[in-house]
């Protein structure tokens, strides 16, 4: 009579076929939730709306900050004063949270103008300009602190305003999204 | 009890027909019908039911809101503004949702307290526990992607600011933000995906739910007294007593809840809301819903991003580990003298957290949320490991009969009809 046996010492092919059929299983599972996970990002027509943006700089005046959006960010254009160039250069650097000079913020020749993404980088607030004890941008929401050079200086946010790629196309025309191409 | 039998015996000829396929007349007889409940429960028993009716009163009065809404960031604040005056009581159903939400959460909030107080997540009921944790994060969750649907000012930074919190993860933290947003800010396609996900959760809160229920139904309810039912004396059946307590509980609450919607529709939600969502201005003082103010109070007392993070999930993963960092073997704090001044001084410092998270993020609120940051772990962290060595708890009563007609000597003192079994008769 033929007997089933349950408990074999050595692995028998149907041991591999459990285990190779599991591994198939896994394998095409987890490569069937790729395309799912993919599908969250940011789509092609997104991506694509990432294109460079001009922005005429003459009629900004000193002192004046504007608001423009590239790929759907808010970015500020600072026309900086003066005072506000020598504030922001004024510093003890090393005493810094995010320690950067002013000159790494800005392009050479050019620092009256400053150039950040405008959300705070703490939670994504849109910080109120020339407000702070730096008189440089100040977030409503949790107090997060930024100096003239858009860096941190107090509050909960890690790090200074971050600088989006951009270039002068002229003296009076900048082209946010690209860098300069040498 | 999991061991009760089910004494349902259906008395048609089509009822044991059904009966004999589908066992589910059985089963709500043995749950909900012959299902034995402790005598003594008050009426804060009565907010599991109160729940039920909330997340049924959600569905429906969303699922007819969806019929209206449009969940596209260009249309969206339009919409909603169009279910206000155009459809026909559209201006009801929004309201009853919106309210709705806050109603969940207050009565969610008792039934969590009341569970914290008399030790019903100690064993063995600490699955069902859990369970309730995990319902309340998806309630946050739901609550949270509900509040970004009508795209006004709150929605969009409501949604930035959270979203952002995940930015704090390192490494990752940049691309999982991109991800939730599907693009480089709050947009178009978070909406859509908020609005999918705000349909979908409410219906894994369901089975959840059911599954709260069932863990439940095998130990059977705690009570004030925290002491298991002993003997049929100590029991009523769930139907009528529980029914008709849990119906007449949940009208009341449809009181309370009709005042908000009625009297006071708006005055949960913000004004700047009635704004239309504007990525280039950030709402001077953006606060959360104030359900979620106590979590919000935890975040930002912590002066570094990833630790407030960190902090304001741990506030609730903490709940988890309740049943093993309380060493007290004495659940009901009704006979814990010490713990229920820490109780209530644990209470006091919820709400107090609540309140400073809608106060602005400076000066002494700081400290002060840093004050009740620490305060709140350390309840769980120190004085509820602590107290269960420390403290003389007071006698515990023989049964849950004796705590509700005194100590019986050879029965005398007692009505003949309390002491009997009423679960027994008919």
């Amino acid at each position: 009579m033929a007997e089933t046996t349950t408990h074999v010492a050595e692995p028998t092919r149907r041991d591999f076929l459990y285990i190779a059929t599991g591994a198939a299983a896994a394998v095409g599972g987890a490569t069937l939730v790729w395309p799912f996970i993919q599908s969250l990002a940011p789509d092609a027509a997104t991506v694509a709306a990432g294109a460079p943006v001009e922005v005429d700089l003459a009629p900004i005046a000193p002192g004046q900050i504007v608001k423009v959006f590239w790929r759907g960010k808010l970015i500020f254009i600072r026309h900086r004063t003066p005072e506000e160039i020598k504030a922001a250069e004024d510093v003890n650097v090393a005493s810094l949270r995010d320690p950067q000079p002013d000159s790494a913020r800005v392009k050479e020749g050019k620092p009256q103008w400053l150039v950040v993404f405008g959300n705070c980088t703490h939670l994504g607030c849109v910080p109120l300009g020339q407000q702070g004890e730096y008189h440089g941008w100040f977030c409503p929401c949790h107090g997060s602190v930024f100096d003239t050079s858009g860096r941190v200086r107090g509050g909960p946010a890690p790090t200074n305003l971050p600088i989006p790629p951009y270039s002068f196309a002229s003296d009076t025309k900048v082209i946010i999204g690209q860098e300069a191409t040498a | 009890m999991s061991d009760h039998s089910t004494t349902y015996v259906p008395k048609s000829a089509f009822g044991k027909w059904f009966e004999s396929r589908l066992p589910i007349a059985g089963l709500v007889h043995s749950s909900f019908i012959a299902f034995p409940v402790p005598r003594n429960l008050t009426y804060f028993w009565t907010f599991g039911a109160i729940l039920v009716f909330m997340l049924v009163s959600q569905i429906v009065t969303g699922v007819f809101l969806a019929m209206y809404y449009t969940p596209n960031a260009a249309l969206a604040f339009q919409s909603v503004e169009h279910i206000m005056r155009d459809v026909n009581y559209g201006w009801l159903i929004r309201y009853l949702h919106a309210n709705g939400a806050s109603m969940f959460f207050v009565a969610v909030y008792v039934h969590i307290f009341r569970n914290f107080y008399y030790g019903s997540y100690k064993a063995p009921r600490e699955v069902l526990y859990i369970l309730g944790v995990i319902i309340f994060l998806l309630m946050m969750a739901t609550a949270f992607m509900g509040y970004v649907l009508p795209w006004g000012q709150m929605s969009f930074w409501g949604a930035t600011v959270i979203t952002n919190l995940f930015s704090a993860i390192p490494v990752v933290g940049e691309t999982i933000v991109h991800y939730l947003w599907g693009g480089y800010s709050v947009g178009n396609p978070t909406l859509n995906r908020f609005f999918s996900l705000h349909y979908l959760l409410p219906f894994m809160i369901v089975g959840v739910v059911a599954l709260h229920v069932w863990a439940l139904h095998v130990p059977g309810q705690n009570n004030p007294t925290g002491i298991p039912i002993k003997s049929g004396k100590d029991a009523v059946p769930f139907t009528p007593y529980a029914t008709i307590k849990d119906i007449f509980a949940v009208v009341v609450f449809m009181l309370f809840f009709a005042y908000w919607v009625f009297y006071m529709p708006n005055y949960l939600g913000h004004a700047d809301n009635y704004i239309p969502a504007n990525p280039a201005v950030t709402p001077s003082h953006i606060v959360p819903e104030w359900y979620f103010l106590p979590f919000y109070a935890i975040l930002r007392a912590i002066p570094d991003k990833l630790g407030g993070v960190i902090a304001m999930g741990a506030a609730i993963v903490i709940w988890c580990f309740m049943p093993w960092l309380d060493t007290s073997k004495v659940r009901s704090t009704a006979y814990r003298p010490l713990y229920k001044q820490f109780f209530w001084i644990f209470v006091a410092v919820c709400i107090t957290l609540g309140w400073l998270g809608s106060r602005p993020a400076e000066g002494w609120y700081v400290i002060a949320s840093q004050i009740c940051t620490a305060y709140y772990f350390a309840h769980f962290l120190i004085v509820l490991p602590v107290l269960g060595f420390v403290e003389r708890p007071l006698p515990l009563p023989n049964s849950i009969l004796e705590s509700v007609m005194g100590v019986q000597k050879g029965g005398a003192g007692i009505p003949a009809g309390a002491a009997s079994e009423p679960q027994t008769k008919g």
